[in-house]
This record gives C-alpha cells, sequence and structure tokens, in this order.
C-alpha cells in the first residue's frame, strides 16, 4: 500500500493548460503500472484570473479504496511533492481560495521536494520561502516561468520536463520509462519532449534545507467570523474613507486587511521620484487603488496593494519615470518613497542598477518577460532544454482521440 | 454483503480515459449520437458544453450547436427539437438552471423526454461556485426524473442509461442527472468508454411515434386548456412517472447484460448495510467521506453502513423502506436546506420520513444538513453523525431536530 501525492501551483490563466498536463501526466504516467489516481484543479481557486495563484492536485495510490483514502480530504493537506511553476510564487501564496498568506512550502510533507522553475540560485530564492519547521529538499529545474500551455503559445517542454523531474525524487512512483510512455502518448507528447524529460531528469539541482533556513516572516492570516457574528442580508462593511499620511497632508486610503493580492504579482513599479510630474494620472488610473499620496503630492506604490498590472507605467507620461521590473528582483514590499526621502544618493543608486538590470526589466504586457524565447530558450538549450519545435496543440494531434 | 465494488474491468474494446465528470457526460452524448444540443454558460455546467463543442470541432460528434442567449431559450429550443424527433440534450447550475424555470414546468407534461445535466451550484445569493442540491431539486414535483451520481464512470453510464429510459413510449419525461460541482464535474478520473457498438446495441433510435411533430402527422402541441382538461393531463404524468419504476428497471437490467457492469439495484447503492446498525444516507460525492469514515469506524468495529440514493424521482419507495427498516438508526446528511419545513430539515430527510411512515419498522431518524455552498464534509462530521445516530440507536428515538455540520458556530 503506498501513495504519492502532488500539488502544483500555477499563475491563473496563464499557466493553467501547463499545470492540468502535468497532473495528467501523473495520472497517467503512474498508470502505466496500474496505479489508480485521480487529477483535480482547488475549486475555489479562479484560475481564470491574470496571475492569481492558484493549485491543481493529483493523487495515485496502488489501489482504487487507497485513492478513495487519499481523496477524502477535498484538498489534500499534505503533499510528497510541491511544483512551482513561477518563481516569484516563491514569496507566498494568496488565492481566490482561501484567505491569508501561504508559504509555497506549506503543505510540503516534511522530508518532501518544493520542485520549482527557476533560473534563481537557491539562496535568493531562500529569502523568499518562508522557514518551515521540517527540512525538505529545494529541487531546481533551470527554467523561466513558462507560458506553455496557453492556447496559442508555443510548446517550451515544461510538462515533459517536471515529469522528468519527477520521475528522478519519485522513482518508485513514476519511472521514467513510464513518463517518457505518457508523454509519448499525450495529445501534447512528441519525442522530442521525452528527450526534453530525459535531460531534465538528469539535470536537476537539490539542495537540502534545513529548519532554520528561509524568510522567517511570520505570513498574514485571518481568522473568519462565526455565523452569528457575520451581517445579514450577504452584506459587507464598506471600507472606510482613508486619511492623511502625515501632518494632515497626502492621502492613505484604507484596504482590505484580510485580502492583500500582492501574490498575484510579477512585476512591480519601480518609480523614480525625481522624474515624476505629479499628473495624478498613475493614482487615477491604478484599478487597485495601490498608491499613497505624499506628502509632498508624489505617488507611492503600496507594495501590500499592488497587483503588477503595469497600467501605471503605460499612463505615465514621464519619460523613465515609472519602470515595471520582475518581482524576483525584491526581497520585501519596502515603501520606495520612504527610502528615497531617507537618502536620495542611496536611492538613486539603487533605482539605477534595479531599472538597467536587463534580466529584470524585459517585459510583456501584465505579465513578466517580452523576448523570453529569443532571449531565454537559447539559454534553457544550454542548461537542459532542447530545441523548440512549433506544434499546436501538439505535434501527436493527429492521431491522438481525445 | 452489499458492498459494490468501483474496480471496473476494462470489457474488450473499452478504452480507458483520464476524463472529469462533465468529460465523461459529453462521451456518452457522443456515444448516443445527440443531434440538437444548446448552450449557455454557467459554472459548472459549462465544461460539459465546452466538451460537448470540442467533440464538434474534432468531428467526433455531428451535432447541431446552438448557443442561447440565456437558460430560457436553451431549454425551450431543446424542447421544441425534441418534439420533431431529435435527441437532445441540455443542462445548466444553479440560478442558470432557475432562470429556465419556466420551460421547465412545460416540458414534462408535453411528455419531451430531454436529457439535462446539472452542474450542481448553490443558488445566489452569495455568488458561489460551490456545490448544493437546492437548484435540481427545485422541479423534484413537476415531473422531472432525477438521479443524482457519484463518479464519472457513473456519469458517462447514467446518461446513456437516461437516454433509454426517458425516450421509452412508456415514459417520454425528462431526466436531470444531477453532478456535484467541482468534486464530480471537475476532477479527472480513469474512465471506461464503451464502444459504439455496444451503445447501438442498448440505445434504440428515439421514435416519438404519433407524439412527432411532423407535416406527415399534423398534431398540436400544447393547446391551451381548461378546468374540463388539466386534471385528468396531471393524472397521466403521474401514471408516466409510475410506468418509469419498471422502465428503470429493465434498463438497467440491460445495460449489465451489453457493458457487463453496473449496478443490481438502480435505485440507491447499498455500502456496508448488511450487518448495519447504524445507516448514513447522502446524494452525490458526499459518498466518498462516508465511505471512507465508515472503513474506519468498521475498523473500529463500528457496524455502519451507506446508502447513497441515485434515483430521487421516482422515489424507490418500497426498497428503501426495506433496507432502511434493517437498521437501528439511519443518519441523513442533506447538502440542500428547506427553510421552515417539518423540524426544518433538508429536503431528502424528509422524503425519507414520509417514506418511513406507513412502515412497520420506523427506525429513530437524525437529520443533518451539510456540505452547503461546496463546504468540505471531514470524516470528523461523519464520525459525529454516525455516534449521535449509534446514541438515537440506543435510546431508542430520534432528537427531531436537524444538526448542522461545519458550520462556524
Amino acid at each position: 500500500m503506498a501513495h504519492f501525492t502532488c500539488e502544483v501551483v500555477y499563475r491563473g490563466i496563464f499557466q493553467k493548460n501547463l499545470a492540468s498536463r502535468i497532473c495528467r501526466g501523473i495520472v497517467l504516467s503512474a498508470r502505466k503500472a496500474g496505479r489508480w489516481g485521480i487529477a483535480f484543479g482547488r475549486y475555489g481557486d479562479s484560475p481564470q484570473r491574470n496571475g492569481i495563484p492558484a493549485k491543481d492536485f493529483a493523487i495515485v495510490a496502488d489501489s482504487q479504496e487507497e485513492l478513495e483514502q487519499n481523496m477524502a480530504r477535498y484538498e489534500p493537506q499534505e503533499v510528497d511533492v510541491t511544483i512551482c511553476v513561477d518563481d516569484t510564487l516563491s514569496k507566498g501564496v494568496e488565492s481566490w481560495a482561501w484567505y491569508g498568506l501561504q508559504p509555497i512550502n506549506r503543505l510540503t510533507l516534511p522530508n518532501g521536494t518544493l520542485l520549482m522553475t527557476s533560473l534563481q540560485p537557491a539562496e535568493d530564492l531562500l529569502k523568499d520561502i518562508h522557514k518551515k519547521d521540517a527540512p525538505y529538499a529545494l529541487t531546481l529545474l533551470r527554467a523561466k516561468a513558462s507560458f506553455s500551455g496557453l492556447w496559442v503559445y508555443r510548446e517550451d517542454h515544461t510538462e515533459a520536463r517536471i515529469l522528468g523531474a519527477l520521475s528522478r525524487i519519485k522513482p518508485d512512483f513514476l519511472s521514467l520509462d513510464a513518463v517518457c510512455q505518457a508523454i509519448e502518448e499525450a495529445e501534447w507528447g512528441s519525442d522530442l519532449k521525452v528527450a526534453s524529460a530525459r535531460k531534465a531528469h538528469e539535470r536537476l539541482e537539490t539542495r537540502l534545507v534545513n529548519v532554520t533556513e528561509g524568510n522567517p516572516e511570520t505570513p498574514f492570516s485571518f481568522e473568519k467570523p462565526k455565523w452569528w457574528e457575520m451581517r445579514e442580508g450577504v452584506s459587507i462593511p464598506a471600507i472606510p474613507v482613508g486619511k492623511p499620511m502625515e501632518g494632515g497632508k497626502g492621502y492613505v486610503p484604507e484596504r482590505n486587511p484580510y485580502f492583500k493580492k500582492f501574490t498575484s504579482r510579477t512585476m512591480r513599479p519601480v518609480i523614480d521620484f525625481d522624474k515624476c510630474v505629479k499628473c495624478t494620472l498613475c493614482w487615477l488610473q491604478c484599478p487597485d487603488s495601490c498608491f499613497d499620496v505624499t506628502p509632498d503630492d508624489l505617488y507611492d506604490a503600496n507594495m501590500d496593494a499592488c497587483c503588477g498590472c503595469g497600467v501605471c507605467e503605460a499612463v505615465c507620461p514621464a519619460k523613465e519615470c515609472i519602470t515595471m521590473v520582475s518581482e524576483a528582483a525584491f526581497d520585501d514590499n519596502a515603501s520606495q518613497w520612504e527610502m528615497w526621502r531617507k537618502d536620495k544618493d542611496t536611492y538613486r543608486t539603487w533605482l539605477t542598477a534595479t531599472v538597467s538590470d536587463t534580466a529584470h526589466v524585459v517585459r510583456s504586457h501584465g505579465f513578466r518577460f517580452r523576448g523570453q524565447y529569443e532571449q531565454e530558450l537559447r539559454q534553457d538549450l544550454d542548461t537542459g532544454g532542447i530545441e523548440i519545435t512549433t506544434g499546436i496543440p501538439g505535434e501527436n494531434a493527429a492521431a491522438k482521440t481525445a | 454483503m452489499a458492498v459494490e465494488t468501483k474496480t471496473i474491468a476494462a470489457a474488450p474494446g473499452d478504452t480507458e480515459m483520464l476524463i472529469s465528470g462533465s468529460e465523461a457526460c459529453a462521451e456518452a452524448l457522443a456515444l448516443a449520437d445527440i443531434d440538437v444540443v444548446t448552450a449557455y454558460p454557467i459554472r459548472p455546467y459549462d465544461t460539459v458544453m465546452q466538451a460537448i463543442a470540442k467533440k464538434i470541432a474534432n468531428g467526433k460528434l455531428v451535432a447541431e450547436y446552438i448557443v442561447a442567449e440565456g437558460e430560457h431559450s436553451q431549454f425551450e429550443i431543446v424542447k421544441h427539437a425534441s418534439t420533431v424527433g431529435a435527441r437532445v440534450f441540455c443542462g445548466s447550475s444553479g440560478v442558470g438552471w432557475m432562470y429556465a424555470m419556466e420551460c421547465l414546468t412545460v416540458t414534462p407534461p408535453l411528455r419531451v423526454p430531454m436529457v439535462a445535466m446539472v452542474g450542481n451550484r448553490a443558488l445566489d445569493d452569495p455568488g458561489a461556485f460551490g456545490v448544493e442540491h437546492n437548484d435540481a431539486l427545485v422541479v423534484r414535483d413537476l415531473g422531472w426524473m432525477l438521479i443524482w451520481v457519484d463518479t464519472a464512470q457513473e456519469m458517462l453510464d447514467t446518461a446513456l442509461l437516461a437516454y433509454r429510459i426517458a425516450e421509452d413510449r412508456r415514459v417520454f419525461l425528462p431526466i436531470a442527472i444531477s453532478a456535484d460541482g467541482a468534486f464530480l464535474t471537475h476532477s479527472q478520473a480513469l474512465v471506461q468508454v464503451p464502444t459504439k457498438a455496444k451503445v447501438d446495441r442498448f440505445l434504440p433510435k428515439y421514435d416519438r411515434g404519433d407524439l412527432q411533430l411532423h407535416p406527415d402527422n399534423p398534431i398540436t402541441v400544447a393547446p391551451q386548456a381548461n378546468e374540463d382538461w388539466v386534471i385528468e393531463i396531471r393524472r397521466q404524468n403521474n401514471e408516466a412517472m409510475t410506468r418509469a419504476y419498471t422502465v428503470i428497471e429493465e434498463a438497467y437490467a440491460d445495460f449489465r447484460k451489453v457493458f457487463g457492469r453496473g449496478p443490481d439495484n438502480p435505485w440507491f447503492e447499498e455500502y456496508m448495510t448488511a450487518d448495519a446498525e447504524v445507516i448514513l444516507m447522502g446524494m452525490g460525492t458526499i459518498s466518498l467521506p462516508l465511505k471512507v469514515g465508515i472503513r474506519n469506524m468498521r475498523a473500529q468495529g463500528k457496524k455502519v453502513g451507506l446508502i447513497r440514493p441515485r434515483w430521487f424521482r421516482p422515489f424507490p419507495t418500497e426498497k428503501m423502506v426495506a433496507a432502511l427498516s434493517r437498521a437501528s438508526a439511519i443518519g441523513v446528511i442533506d447538502r440542500d436546506y428547506s427553510f421552515g419545513s417539518p423540524f426544518g430539515s433538508g429536503v431528502v430527510a424528509n422524503e425519507v420520513r414520509a417514506a418511513l411512515y406507513n412502515a412497520d419498522k420506523r427506525p429513530p431518524l437524525l437529520s443533518f444538513i451539510g456540505g452547503l455552498g461546496g463546504r468540505e464534509v471531514t470524516l470528523e462530521d461523519v464520525y459525529k453523525t454516525a455516534d449521535m445516530c449509534f446514541a438515537a440507536a440506543t435510546a431508542g428515538k430520534s432528537d427531531l431536530k436537524t444538526h448542522w455540520l461545519g458550520v462556524r458556530e
């Protein structure tokens, strides 16, 4: 009697089909050894929303009865492997399905594995990943966050590489041969993808993480009210009017203390306050009211509230005043304006370094990096990927019945 | 011991697929070769309409696929298509199903054997995606046959059975197949998909006979009527629903013969009930925590069993009473509510109470409401209900109130 449970933490819409492919791949690979399985999404999530963190699960077991035994909890409470397909989720996850910030490794079993696609060094990721009260393995597959699986997206083999990696992590459940066979047979499968899976199997980087390592911050949480404490009539109180920032000047809106939304963010605005013309457009157009008005009439993007949509950068008329930068470049949500006010020279040095780092500022609308194929696939080739061919929805599609 | 094994041996020619309950429904629809399908999106039912659209786009099914401008039209269109002899499919969820309400009421008296899928969803407000059974239960008095399924496999099999039963000339009533949103509609499980040849052996062509709207068969459907006519029409409907008992038994017997699987008892699943002192009841996917909880309690020597009703309309009164009379106490968990009802109980608990009223042996019945809006029914909830039932069995009487499970108190 044995079972294997896995979660895939992904970003809404862009990676929805990717996560589904990975979970299906797990079940179909395990089926090769006669095991039973189920693949499902966290239903309370809203994976159609741009960038919202969401989860898929796969459970496989030796028998149907054992599978049921492990499905009795609607959402698994612990998993052997947490798969994270966007390393900016290492800062934690706040989805539509729950309240509060959940560390990325929250469900990972003691001595389990957190498998991430990332180009960051493990040490950098561990500045973001919360501390855990049990040791676990941080296993890295060298790759950028994939858009693979979006309907019109070119295949980048991420699902195949993840499955190949799993066959290394849990060979007793997913043998490399079984994984390769399942990929071969998948609607989206191909011989090239099988080769990618085999390479990924060989090229994993694993680092054990002990209980002293990781981000020591306590994730924010929220206690839900009892039925008799809730207002009747399906009504909730409005967010109160905000207040001046200091000395009767500026304006800070009240914000929902229980739902912060910042884990939807993959980029954040970096603001050059010396170039700001105080036109108010960023403050007006921000869909999340994330800008605080400072006493000197500047606009400071509050990083607890910012979803990273990039509208502020798009509407800003001042040249190079707002620059969207990958979330991977930051370790906290501290105020940029406070930093600027405190020491302008230090701020300028930091600003210049941050916005001129091309690894972090080449980006696309609303979600991450523009030009990632030109730049990154070459890198992937060197580190484990293989040449990409076109194929929508998959090179084998014609031969499939699904 | 009435233990139903869920391990399905693949029959020759069957294909095993990893698909959701909704996709399993679409597989059945393609095998049944439906003619007209209407669609209007609402979660979780929309996964079925997407799966059917994909089948048509991929050339696996030839059917008219009409995207309606709302659920009212959606159900009206298939009703009309069915009267001219088309095999039809439709579906919805939650308040979408409610928006179609007028069409839902006129479908049974016109004897339209429509098959619909209800992806069970909590009724607004609040807007929510999770499962409750009140949406489908709203039509329980109108002549719709209602069945709840539990697994993707059962969804596929039941959809095939539903056409066979609904389109039987002795019945000609619509069937709504209820599938719990999320647990069933959105989870992918391994399903055995039969061959078209087998389905053709099981499912005859839809023949509307003298009720078919056609220039060669000039008839008027649904003329206005006064008090001279209405009660007779209701009496006809009642007769059709009564005849459905036999037709359902026959259909399942044939299904077992052709497909080599399927339950002996179409009406409800019995799990470890043969020697059970306490029988727990619940419809749909709530069976999962119940079965696991029962297995765990059995390991401690507690004799607990499960009855999972499939058919709610027609309600299997005699068979249900016979099965329940063996127990010392019954616990019904409703995934629905009926505010102001007798004892404040849910719909299923009060139906079971009514069925037992004239029984020689009436075990104490405890009523529970749980899992509303998709809230998880936990193993702890299951243990708690069973323990309360054991206490009622010892006391020999019920406590005549309704216990809510999993509410933040």
